[in-house]
């Protein structure tokens, strides 16, 4: 009976179960439809409705992008309004690797394109199969950019950058300086004039895709501001002249290095300031130190001999003695230390002071009044302070006070020995003598207008500063040490020196090789320093070494300033020049 | 007396008309999508609409068959589908990490897929002539037909085509009567099994998924970038979309796969959720259509074939949207008759035909 019941029980609710079950199994498949149908509603209206913004601003981040417009770098010209850097519009070609990798046979063609061998883009790609971005080429001229880009290549991109080009490369490469991979200024007059040349950089919104390439600008924010130009004091003539003569110089004599400047006397405009060696600025592997260095303002030197002209004009203001005073340049003993010339000149007048530079001969003149007299004109000439012409890195020189100088010390700064200035400051010196001892502020840019008296100084008495500028002009004739720094047609008025090298603390037999001077000598326009460090041919006067870089230069820049002659009767046959044994 | 013509000409082909109206209205939408989703790549589209109509072609040609002529041939190719599968495991091709293909010379194609339609297939006749609810004994042999295909697709690994094979399979027992109590036992047994399942079945980067699903953005540039990408794609969509070739995500290449498996989120974000909402009531309805056609199969061998193929479609369906909207894992299934792709595209418009065949042929069967 139990078993019986229990089986009926049992069959009941087979019973019971199928008949639910059959009903129940298509409810519940309709059920499990309508189910994930509402899910799938749900969440998308959750997504699409509930969860939008937070969504689209997440969507929009992903590809929106405020993307910074660089902003044209103002060029700068040189007086004449010729470009000496511009910011040129460059493409730089990069690829995706990955979608390159699939066209395998597209490549000698890309390679041709780029101008690199199969192996060279080869080696480029190597190892950065799976990468996003590798430069292929960079800075290409727009043009030859789009040729690779005609090839229609896919995975291969290009890239606008602004690059800035220095048309006359290492010509004013030390005074230009240059920028940075941002063009941002990093030496020289782009670093100083920094904020003017840079522009105010602008910004645009833009949609880039996945891999960063911008596929469309949606709106400009801020339209970019381009920088202003920059107008230089520079002669781009002079400067590409004074270059090629002080490289030619600093060739032939095997020297180390050679700086130049010239300045115009009347307004203390600086046309032209050289150096070498020098690198390419447009390429940046010549980038470094020793070729950068503008030697013009940052090294410092012990004048010599070209410094004599100074303590015979405070001779001759004075009135203790006059161009024809007599005085006997044999040598002198001061304290322990004997002064003396290479030769025993004799008794000579003040002119063949200057002419044969005797030590003797400006000691005594300048032991003739007190050490202040000396110092103080030194002061007033700029030596010992910086010229105010902004350029980075430029070095005051030393200029000791005149009490801690002694007696000896007195005499060697007479003749160039003792304190030590740059060759821009040996340039601004001559400078006054040339503006008949008036003083004008040098700069490096253009003068929109004449300068006034209030920037103007007097610092050396214009007539004492003309008799001895008479007696430079007997440096460069046959008698004088300077005979190589004649330029034909133009009376020249300069001063020849060569000092000892110091290393170490010590005077070596290493040698400066310096001029500098003036023409046309009747009324002095142009003023030009020159310094050849450590000519190693042989030579090493400065009246054979760094004269000939004054002829060279001036000979034609007077011709191309149009500056008219004033030797026309006694043309000076250039090349006819005797043997030159007078210390310089 | 047009329409009246073209129904005639209809059954003289053995088509169920609002079915195939159905079926071309997603096929066609997809294309648009496809358009814009595949970056206007008009060969991608033309080579997707050659392949449905490949797909249509196998679809109106199965209708022609009567369904005596399935139910015969049933275990055989069951048993060729098996065969093949382990020529898989021995020869196969090896493509991304998987060893899913084989290459016939002329022809290279995944056995998996044939699975797809044969296990609900051999199951059905498997289940067609004995008493329903099944015994115990007929249900051990019907989770053998299904597990052992099940365990050599995940063993590829293809866990996306095991999953369906499986529910294929289970779908078929369902609908066969399967008592409740023995349901929910193997709902246990199931889910007993998970851990077991995780630790020597799945392959890492399927825990990774799941891992993954879980909460994406644990690994947002790596596993993870696929689900917020495509949330952030169908989110962006917002109530009316971008418009047609408007999306972003998608065109900038932001959305991975965007053409293929989460073509739905391209889809989203140019149509927004009123578009969502139309697919939505187009699958839906056809899931609908295909489960009325069933419930009125002449016998229990068509009848159970038809449930389960509609439940696979649906299964595509909804797990595609699920894991592209974020709802349940990455797993790799089209959404059927949008995604770019043939194979499973094939092996659908095979159900679909077999259905119409199963609806159309029912008065001569019944006979």
């Amino acid at each position: 009976m139990s078993r019986n019941s229990v089986g009926t029980v049992l069959n009941a609710l087979r019973q019971a179960g199928r008949r639910i079950g059959a009903t129940t199994r298509r409810g519940l498949v309709f059920t499990l439809l309508f189910t994930a149908a509402g899910g799938m509603l749900a969440r998308a209206a959750y997504l699409q409705v509930v969860h939008k913004d937070f969504l689209q601003d997440q969507g929009d981040d992903r590809y929106l992008r405020t993307v910074e417009v660089s902003a044209h770098r103002g060029m700068i010209l040189d007086r004449n309004g010729e470009p000496l850097a511009v910011s040129s519009p460059v493409d730089s070609i990069w690829a995706y690797p990955p979608e390159l990798l699939k066209q395998r046979e597209r490549w000698p063609a890309l390679a041709t394109a780029l101008d690199i061998t199969p192996a060279e883009l080869e080696q480029k790609l190597a190892g950065r199969e799976t990468r996003q971005f590798v430069y292929l080429r960079r800075h290409l001229a727009p043009s030859a950019a789009q040729q690779i880009l005609q090839l229609k290549i896919a995975g291969v991109h290009a890239q606008r950058e602004y690059r800035r080009y220095y048309p006359d490369a290492e010509v004013a490469s030390h005074l230009l300086g240059f920028t940075d991979i941002d063009d941002a200024g990093q030496e020289g007059l782009e670093k100083t004039f920094d904020a003017q040349l840079r522009g105010i950089p602008g910004s645009k919104r833009v949609i880039q895709d996945r891999l960063g390439r911008i596929v469309e600008d949606v709106e400009s924010l801020r339209i970019p501001q381009p920088g202003q130009a920059l107008t230089l004091s520079i002669d781009r003539r002079l400067q590409y002249l004074a270059y090629r003569a002080l490289k030619t110089a600093v060739l032939e004599n095997k020297a180390s290095a050679g700086a130049a400047v010239i300045v115009d006397a009347r307004s203390g405009e600086i046309l032209a300031m050289v150096n070498q060696p020098a690198g390419n600025p447009n390429n940046r592997s010549e980038l470094h130190g020793d070729l950068l260095r503008n030697r013009t303002i940052t090294d410092v030197y012990e004048p010599g001999s070209t410094i004599k002209p100074f303590p015979v004009v405070l001779g001759l203001e004075s009135g203790k003695w006059t161009p024809s005073t007599l005085v006997n340049t044999a040598p002198m003993q001061i304290g322990r230390y004997t002064v003396r010339d290479t030769h025993n000149y004799g008794t000579i007048d003040i002119t063949h002071v200057i002419s044969k530079s005797s030590n003797v001969g400006v000691t005594k003149i300048a032991l003739s009044m007190p050490a202040e007299r000396l110092w103080q004109l030194y002061r007033n000439l700029g030596i010992g302070a910086v010229t105010g012409i902004g350029l980075i890195g430029e070095q005051a020189g030393v200029l000791r006070p005149f009490s801690k100088w002694a007696e000896i010390g007195h005499a060697n700064h007479a003749f160039g020995y003792g304190f030590s200035l740059t060759i821009l400051q040996l340039a601004q010196a001559y400078s006054v003598l040339a503006a008949d001892g008036v003083r004008r502020p040098l700069t490096l840019l253009k003068r929109e207008q004449p300068l006034g008296p209030d920037d103007e100084r007097r610092v050396m008495a214009a007539s004492a500063v003309r008799q001895v500028r008479a007696m430079m002009e007997e440096v460069v004739t046959k008698e004088g040490t300077g005979l190589k720094a004649s330029v034909p047609g133009y009376r020249v008025a300069g001063k020849t020196g060569t000092s000892r090298k110091i290393v170490a603390g010590h005077y070596t037999n290493r040698y400066f090789a310096l001029f500098a001077g003036m023409a046309p000598a009747s009324a002095p326009r142009l003023v030009m320093a020159i310094i050849i460090d450590e000519p190693k041919g042989g030579a090493y006067y400065g009246g054979t070494v760094a004269a000939p870089v004054f002829s060279q230069t001036m000979g034609s820049a007077l011709r191309i300033l149009n500056i008219t002659p004033d030797d026309m009767p006694t043309m000076k046959i250039a090349g006819a020049v005797p043997a030159i044994g007078a210390k310089p | 007396m047009e329409p009246n013509d073209t129904g005639k000409f209809l059954k003289l082909i053995y088509l169920d008309l609002p079915l195939l109206l159905a079926l071309l209205a997603v096929s066609g939408l997809g294309l648009i999508v496809l358009y814009s989703a595949g970056q206007r790549d008009l060969n991608l589209v033309i080579g997707q609409a050659m392949r449905l109509g490949l797909g249509f072609v196998i679809m109106l040609i199965l209708a022609q068959v009567p369904p005596h002529y399935f139910r015969f041939w049933s275990p055989w190719i069951y048993l060729v589908g098996i065969l093949l599968l382990l020529a898989v495991m021995a020869v196969g091709d090896i493509s991304k990490g998987a060893r899913r293909w084989l290459d016939l010379g002329v022809l290279r194609f995944q056995p998996s897929e044939i699975m797809k339609i044969a296990v609900p297939m051999t199951m059905a006749w498997f289940f067609g002539d004995k008493p329903l609810p099944p015994r115990w004994w007929h249900l051990l042999g019907g989770v053998l037909v299904t597990v052992v295909p099940f365990i050599l697709i995940a063993r590829q690994p293809d866990l996306g085509t095991a999953l369906v094979v499986g529910c294929a399979g289970a779908s078929v027992l369902f609908l066969a009567g399967l008592s409740w109590i023995v349901m929910i036992g193997l709902a246990g047994v199931l889910g007993a099994a998970i851990p077991l399942f995780w630790t020597f079945i799945m392959h890492d980067y399927q825990r990774q998924r799941v891992l993954t699903f879980l909460d994406p953005e644990t690994d947002p540039l790596g596993a993870g970038y696929h689900i917020i990408q495509s949330k952030i794609a169908i989110g962006s969509g917002g109530i009316y979309g971008k418009g047609w070739l408007n999306g972003t995500q998608s065109h900038l290449d932001f959305l991975p796969e965007g053409s293929t498996d989460f073509i739905f989120a391209a889809f989203s974000e140019e149509f927004g959720l009123v578009g969502g909402c139309l697919l939505l009531v187009l699958y839906f309805f056809i899931v609908a259509r295909c489960l009325y056609l069933a419930t009125r199969a002449p016998d229990t061998y068509t009848r159970l074939l038809a449930g389960s193929l509609t439940l696979i479609f649906f299964l595509y369906a909804f797990v595609n949207s699920g894991m592209v909207s974020g709802l349940l894992p990455v797993v790799g299934l089209p959404l059927p008759l949008f995604s770019y792709g043939g194979t499973s595209l094939v092996t659908i418009m095979a159900g679909f035909g077999i259905l119409m065949s199963i609806h159309a042929h029912r008065r001569t069967s019944t006979r």
